[in-house]
């Protein structure tokens, strides 16, 4: 036998290599996974590809229906040049279309002024405008102009905004507040639980004491208050919110560590000698870790609920800047006149939830040291 | 047994002053006041205001006179809505909310509790994993997602159901509002039955009960239900306190006149008499459901008792 045979029958499996191989397996998990990682790099980087800025407002195009194909549709091209002739207070004589250009003659009772070409430049449909020939009494003009070609594929909301790109911007904010409220839940959360846990006695007593008391004021009283205090600021409503979702985090480090402290091979490393901070490095906290990994992706889209109820309510993300909850939220108000307004931003936030909530789940059944 | 109730309602007092004291005094510590309207009121017009209610006394005789009020049952006027008093507002919007509540909870613990004890009886077929994809997508679809598409679906492609208003109550206008509140329920108490079902199942009375040849109703009706439903009590207690309480997300998109909406519209706009009712309101519900949780433990479980 070589070394290198002994050397691979000897070679154990770590904890998280074994976790991680139990993760592969489940393909919900993965699939989740690789969506969220999707999702993830559609909002972050989409909104930089997609031509229309969130911002944008194309006052031609309010509540234009999503399409693949490029607008303006036919009639659209006679509504937009219709206004566009009524800005600039003439007559429109007649109009025809060839190939993307447009041949536009308009007469008026009193001398036309070259500059009028402005107001088709201005349209969203019209582009590159030109005079091409000026009767000599001055009361009529013929004018070209290329019509702009825009693709609106998830359609626009209510002020002619292009909904793909707000939809990606929102999906940016969400996840992001999602995280960031996460991290700082999570960060209270297990100082508090693990410092109840360790010290014991008296002052675990009084800190969970605390935590029972905060667990029976209404909730929504709480976010609420958080909301009056903070204005609506929202990155520092979120490190609220977030500081408010630690009390389960700590109850669940608490208990595991009360319970880890307990094992027979943390009481052999005491006896061994191991001081109180190699014990925390090497048996405490990583058998916290899994934990807390579990906990956190649950946590991220109970963060993203709530993030998008605020919104709903008025009370988080306010305009320009957007949200999935404050996109569904117009959205519900106008299913009558423009269904996608709440469908595409639906799709994507529940989509995600169920990926986090599978990934959570599947990082359960990999982690949970009871399976084993 | 009653004078176990008569104690737990004695404790519920402390309970209640103590949520009392604190939201009387959170509210008030919070910038702004309800006659701080985005057009000011010139300042005598506003002294005069808070001289009428009070506003313009020390703190600490306010909560006095609120306490010695809310002891004689008079929650206050409201200071945003003057033509109502508080109580007045609940006496019209909690019935609303209570019916909407109420018919979710039941259909909730109906269905979910079918489709729990389904699941359990199939455990890992196909059944099983219906209704397991059942639960997941119910309890991951926020209520503001669900609302909208009900009102789209039912309301306006197939036109079966109004997409909103309480027209005095009109059977069509409930299922919406009822169906909203109900999926994320059924769905916890269909995950609920099912593990607890599993668990009941393999209890040594029920295989004692197979081998004694009872038929499989009798078996999972009469005996491993009964130990099942103890978590579906637990849980359901406090989902009662909040669904009777009414739902802000579905009062307002179905345009309900529920008491949902009352506990943001008054924080949001400082109306401290409103703010408190509905503190009081959810923590007596709150109360008042743990209680009932309590005692039907004791009924369904011989081995709790309480003295």
């Amino acid at each position: 036998m070589t070394d290198a045979a002994i050397e691979q029958a000897v070679q154990g499996r770590s904890f998280w290599g074994d976790a991680w191989a139990r993760l592969k397996a489940n393909k919900a998990a993965m699939v989740s996974l690789y969506y969220l990682l999707f999702v993830t790099v559609l909002c972050v980087a989409g909104p930089y590809s997609v031509p229309h800025l969130y911002t944008t407002i194309y006052p031609d195009y309010v509540r234009t229906p999503p399409s693949i194909t490029a607008y303006p549709k036919a009639d659209m091209v006679e509504t937009a040049l219709g206004d566009a002739v009524k800005r600039m207070r003439v007559e429109l004589k007649s109009w025809q279309q060839e190939g993307d250009r447009i041949t536009v003659t308009v007469t008026g009772s009193k001398k036309l002024d070259e500059r009028n070409i402005r107001y088709l430049d201005r349209s969203d449909t019209f582009d590159d405008a030109r005079v091409e020939s000026m009767a000599p009494d001055g009361l009529e003009m013929v004018m070209s102009a290329a019509i702009k070609q825009q693709y609106f594929l998830f359609g626009t909301d209510n002020t002619g905004r292009d909904l793909l790109s707000r939809t990606l911007m929102a999906g940016r904010i969400s996840l992001a507040i999602g995280l960031l409220a996460g991290v700082v839940a999570v960060a209270i959360g297990v100082v508090y639980g693990a410092t109840a846990g360790f010290i014991g006695g008296k002052t675990d007593e009084v800190m969970m004491r605390i935590v029972d008391v905060l667990y029976s004021l209404p909730f929504i009283f709480f976010v609420i208050m958080l909301v009056v205090f903070f204005g609506r600021n929202f990155v520092l409503m979120f490190l609220a919110v977030g500081a408010v979702l630690w009390l389960d985090m700590a109850r669940i480090v608490r208990g595991q560590a009360l319970s880890i402290r307990r094992q027979e091979y943390v009481q052999a490393a005491e006896a061994l000698g191991v001081t109180r901070r190699g014990i925390l490095q090497r048996h405490i906290v990583p058998n916290l870790l899994g934990v807390v990994v579990i906990y956190m992706t649950l946590l991220v889209p109970q963060v993203i609920i709530l993030e998008s109820f605020l919104s709903f309510l008025g009370l988080g993300v306010q305009e320009p800047m957007t949200s999935w909850g404050v996109l569904i939220s117009a959205g519900a108000k106008n299913i009558g006149s423009a269904n996608w307004m709440l469908m595409y931003p639906a799709f994507f936030l529940v989509s995600t939830l169920f990926a986090l909530n599978f990934v959570g789940d599947g990082l359960r059944d990999a982690l949970d040291p009871k399976d084993r | 047994m009653l004078i176990y109730v008569f104690r737990r309602l004695l404790t519920a007092i402390p309970t209640l002053f103590v949520i009392v004291t604190l939201a009387f005094f959170l509210i008030r510590v919070a910038p702004g006041g309800p006659f701080n309207q985005e057009r000011g009121l010139s300042p005598e017009i506003k002294a005069n205001l808070e001289a009428q209610f009070g506003l313009d006394d020390p703190i600490w005789l306010q909560y006095v006179h609120y306490l010695n009020n809310l002891l004689h049952g008079n929650f206050g006027p409201s200071y945003n809505l003057p033509d109502f008093t508080v109580g007045e507002l609940f006496a019209n919007g909690l019935p609303i909310s209570i019916q909407l509540g109420a018919a979710a909870l039941t259909l909730a613990l109906l269905v979910g509790g079918t489709l729990g004890i389904i699941a359990a009886l199939n455990q890992n077929k196909a059944g099983d994993y219906a209704v397991i994809a059942t639960a997941t997508a119910g309890s991951t679809i926020p209520s503001f997602v669900i609302a909208p598409v009900i009102q789209l679906v039912f309301g306006l492609t197939w036109n079966l159901l109004p997409i909103g208003g309480w027209n005095d109550g009109a059977l069509l206008n409930k299922i919406g509002p009822v169906l909203t509140l109900s999926l994320p329920q059924i769905a916890i108490v269909a995950r609920l039955m099912r593990g607890s079902m599993i668990e009941s199942l393999r209890a040594h009375h029920i295989r004692t009960a197979r081998a004694l040849g009872l038929s499989r109703w009798s078996v999972v009706v009469k005996h491993a239900l009964r130990g099942a439903v103890l978590p579906i009590i637990s849980y359901a207690g406090p989902a009662a306190a909040a669904l009777l309480t009414g739902s802000i997300i579905v009062e307002t998109i179905f345009a309900i006149p529920g008491v949902g909406r009352y506990f943001v519209d008054a924080a949001l706009n400082r109306d401290y008499t409103l703010v408190m009712g509905t503190v009081v309101v959810i923590a007596v519900f709150t109360i008042l459901f743990n209680l009932i949780v309590d005692i039907l433990y004791a009924v369904v479980d011989p081995r709790v008792r309480y003295d």
